[in-house]
């Protein structure tokens, strides 16, 4: 799981109402090296929940000083668009498990595939 | 064997042409030293040869033909599958010949053409010669009978009837049959043995039964047979006859062609035979009870070479593994007398005796005992969880084989979005659309996680999740394709659910697109690819049978190859539940309350049902593709294998009847996904091989399967794996049933209004399938 994916994650489990950003619970991540395209990278941006991105990036070590907020004219700043492109498509979170910040339920990580399945009663 | 082109042009070459056959043969140096062959820069008296191994569809006599005219020959090595052989000469200076004329050489092989390069090795590979022993109480008897006999017996069948109840004789889907003393029942896998038919063992049979009583092969004369027809191409699969039908000593007499006989151990040890025609096969004890047999349905076995010089003993272990050439099949006729049990069965192998509680073998997969229609919620996610998700985490990599052309409709609402847009495929199945448009941030999910990690293999972003629940932002999407997901909830309410969890995901003015499957299969006079050509169906042989995929994707092409029991397996024991004439569907099923089973490639007769597929025939073809890839791969003018597509376009009979089935398959419902285990030991197909890797048996595939270069491809959407389907053990004949909804004409357009903030901008029928478009507000 990319922390780009991460970012359109949300807890689905019946009555929360503030299930994002779900945290990541990391045992193993790995960077895997994604040819860099400074367009792409910017027209994400704007998708993106840039607080939840930062916030999942420091907790798996990868913050690669990445601003608390998101700097303007970004389009043209490909130092900038590098480190984001890195940590939007380059890191990776193998295993590990991805928990809901209200229920605390958890939704595990196994080879790069988060299982977001509910039980019966949590829909 | 003629002379082909290639080599009249090689006398006139010119120094162009020269060198470009010296580019091609370094070229294909490259290629054989990743094999572990070494090529010698100097001359020597052996020569490997590219193109032409049996893996190339070249026999050892075409081979020989065209060696033999350069010079005496000492020995030709073909191993199964190889896309080269080895030869050497008697003299280095006729391999020097050879090597001077037949580079670039044209071999025409039947229908098929190989261009051959050699190149001088110092030694041939020393094929390790090992010799496998024949299963535990078989013998093989050979010249039993004397041409006369044989002709005898052979007459004494009479054919002629089609069908008649003295000898019940029956046309089996890969084979005729007739039985003499009692009928051996195939829905059964038993005799009834109150109930003798009326006409006896043929006299013709007297005098070599009791040979065998003299020989001490057998006790007692037996009091039941049955012949089998087979022509080239058919087959049996593998069984071991039901114990308690049968005392301990079966003897089988081929007549005609001969063929090769595969005996496989539940440990996974596979053991070919081969049966000469005139020969007599005893087997008692653990080679009866415990192993099965059968034979592989194809047109050419590979057999031990009678070179140079028959006879050159056929021993009937076939341990000669580098001396194997193609043997073409004739009509065989097997004559299978067996002596009935008349007490339980006491032998020593309870796990594959009916009498001491095993199943007897080989009982076709029965089908399930349909559902009903769910009345409440729960009712439908338990059915969608059986007949819906479990299947799919089952099938997963063979229905993953049959999925990689994306439909050219869906591709185009793909393109026409705009760079960076964030797409989400609710029910992306292996992942065929998440590559289609590279400048799109694309999110797969899936309710199979099998599916799901094939999508990871292949790199793309994708999670498990329901489709009813899916955990991503509300108005995260500036697109959402759900692709033949929706068919699958089974109330009108969760159908409903279903988009309006897809609208949720939308921002304002993002679009879904949706494709369910449609009730009508012809629309506008047009009959989607799904439905079978009945022009292209040639009356009274066994209609394949075929996986369903939703609409414009034709499934696997696939023959029934269990024909022996007898027991249809698309669902012909529930037609009558649902088929009754001028009622509509859905009264029916208020009738009946169960589903209905839909035949494949059939028009719908209801709107809820349950689709057929079978697991076995996509698992052997995608198995065989990949072999025929990897073993059979042809050297190319630039030496490089070329793709299998390229070796079923050249080498048909490679792909379709040579490489046979992999072992026997113990548990189809295992779900394994480790494809490189798997590709490393499965039994290669060799004649006497042994394969004691339990992992042999594992009935799982390669997880992904990304050969894109399907020659199928060449026509968008339609996707067909012609081979005939080689007979597998009883569980590899695994028929899994998958809930369907059949959308009628208009009535996803009403699901879809029925979501507030939504509008239809389109809808259309494409194959077989509704499909709407829709825009949020």
């Amino acid at each position: 799981m990319k922390l780009l994916t991460h970012n359109m994650l949300t807890s689905h489990v019946k009555g929360v109402t503030k299930g994002y950003p779900l945290l990541i619970k990391a045992t193993e991540v790995k960077v895997n090296e994604v040819e860099f395209n400074s367009q792409f990278v910017s027209r994400m941006i704007p998708k993106l929940e840039w607080s939840a991105l930062v916030q999942a990036a420091e907790g798996l070590g990868h913050l690669e000083d990445l601003p608390a907020e998101l700097v303007s004219d970004y389009e043209n700043n490909e130092e900038f668009l590098k480190k984001v492109h890195k940590v939007l498509l380059e890191v990776e979170v193998v295993e590990g498990s991805l928990q809901c910040p209200e229920s605390g339920r958890e939704f595990p990580i196994s080879r790069g595939v988060p299982n977001m399945l509910l039980n019966e009663d949590e829909v | 064997m003629e002379l082909g082109d290639g080599n009249v042009n090689s006398v006139k070459m010119s120094k162009e042409q020269r060198k470009l056959i010296r580019k091609q043969i370094k070229a294909c140096n490259i290629v054989l030293k990743h094999d572990g062959i070494s090529t010698a820069s100097h001359a020597t008296k052996h020569l490997v040869v590219a193109n032409g191994g049996l893996g190339n569809g070249v026999s050892r006599e075409q081979l020989r033909e065209a060696m033999k005219e350069m010079g005496e020959l000492e020995t030709v090595i073909m191993s199964p599958h190889k896309p080269y052989a080895f030869v050497t000469y008697r003299s280095e200076q006729s391999a020097q010949k050879a090597h001077g004329l037949l580079n670039g050489h044209v071999l025409r092989c039947g229908d098929n053409s190989v261009t051959l390069y050699l190149s001088f090795v110092d030694s041939v590979p020393c094929e390790a010669e090992e010799r496998v022993s024949l299963p535990e109480g078989l013998a093989l008897v050979e010249d039993f009978v004397s041409l006369e006999e044989e002709a005898a017996l052979l007459a004494a069948v009479d054919w002629s009837s089609t069908s008649d109840d003295v000898t019940a004789q029956k046309a089996l889907k890969h084979r005729r049959v007739k039985h003499y003393g009692y009928e051996f029942r195939y829905d059964t896998n038993n005799v009834d043995k109150d109930k003798p038919l009326s006409v006896g063992l043929p006299d013709e049979c007297v005098p070599m039964l009791k040979h065998c009583l003299k020989d001490g092969h057998i006790g007692t004369m037996p009091d039941q047979l049955t012949v089998n027809q087979y022509q080239p191409g058919q087959g049996i699969p593998p069984h071991v006859d039901t114990h308690s039908a049968f005392e301990d000593t079966i003897l089988s007499l081929s007549l005609g062609s001969k063929t090769v006989m595969e005996f496989r151990h539940p440990d996974g040890r596979v053991v070919a035979v081969l049966l000469p025609g005139r020969s007599l096969l005893v087997m008692k004890g653990e080679s009866r009870y415990l192993w099965s047999h059968g034979i592989t349905p194809r047109k050419f076995d590979m057999v031990p070479a009678c070179d140079p010089q028959p006879p050159a003993a056929i021993t009937p272990d076939l341990g000669h593994l580098g001396n194997l050439t193609l043997s073409k099949r004739a009509t065989r006729t097997s004559f299978t007398f067996r002596r009935i049990r008349r007490s339980p069965c006491q032998c020593a192998f309870p796990s594959t005796c009916d009498s001491q509680g095993a199943l007897s073998a080989p009982a076709p997969s029965p089908p399930p005992s349909p559902p009903s229609l769910p009345r409440s919620h729960g009712d439908a996610a338990r059915l969608e969880e059986e007949y819906v998700h479990r299947v799919y985490d089952a099938i997963a990599p063979h229905f993953s084989s049959t999925r990689h052309s994306p439909w050219p409709r869906v591709c185009h609402f793909l393109s026409s979005l705009e760079p960076g847009d964030v797409l989400a495929d609710v029910g992306c199945g292996n992942g065929k659309y998440l590559g289609v448009n590279p400048e799109l941030v694309v999110l797969g999910c899936d309710r199979s996680s099998a599916l799901v990690h094939i999508c990871t293999e292949r790199g793309f972003q994708a999670f498990v999740s329901d489709a009813l629940s899916v955990p991503m932002r509300t108005a995260s999407c500036d697109a959402c394709i759900s692709i033949a997901v929706i068919h699958h909830f089974s109330t009108q309410e969760r159908r409903l659910a279903a988009v309006r969890e897809l609208v949720r995901l939308l921002k304002p003015g993002g679009r879904a697109l949706i494709y369910v499957w449609a009730l009508e299969q012809e629309y506008n006079k047009q009959r989607s690819k799904y439905l079978k050509d009945p022009s292209k169906e040639p009356s009274g042989s066994p209609g394949p049978t075929e996986n369903q995929s939703e609409g414009s994707t034709l499934p696997q092409k696939t023959v029934n190859s269990h024909g022996d029991s007898g027991v249809t397996d698309d669902g012909k024991h529930y037609r009558e539940v649902s088929g009754l004439a001028g009622q509509r569907p859905d009264e029916d099923q208020v009738h009946s309350g169960k589903l209905s089973v839909h035949t494949n490639r059939t028009a719908f007769n209801s709107q809820d049902l349950l689709v057929p597929w079978h697991l076995k025939d996509g698992k052997g073809k995608a198995e065989k593709g990949r072999k025929g890839e990897r073993e059979a791969g042809n050297f190319d003018k630039m030496g490089k294998r070329k793709a299998g597509s390229a070796v079923s376009k050249d080498n048909p009979l490679i792909d379709e009847q040579i490489l046979p089935s992999s072992g026997p398959t113990s548990d189809c419902k295992t779900e394994s996904t480790d494809s490189k285990q798997l590709g490393s030991t499965r039994p290669d197909f060799m004649l006497a091989q042994v394969t004691t890797s339990k992992a042999s048996l594992d009935s799982s595939l390669p997880s992904s399967t990304k050969d894109t270069d399907d020659a199928s491809n060449s026509c968008p959407g339609f996707e067909v794996a012609p081979s005939p389907a080689p007979p597998e053990s009883v569980a590899a004949a695994a028929v899994f049933h998958r809930y369907y909804h059949v959308f009628q004409q208009g009535e996803i357009e009403k699901v879809c209004c029925q979501v507030a903030g939504v509008k239809v901008q389109t809808s259309y029928h494409d194959q077989g399938n509704w499909c709407v478009i829709l825009v949020k507000d």
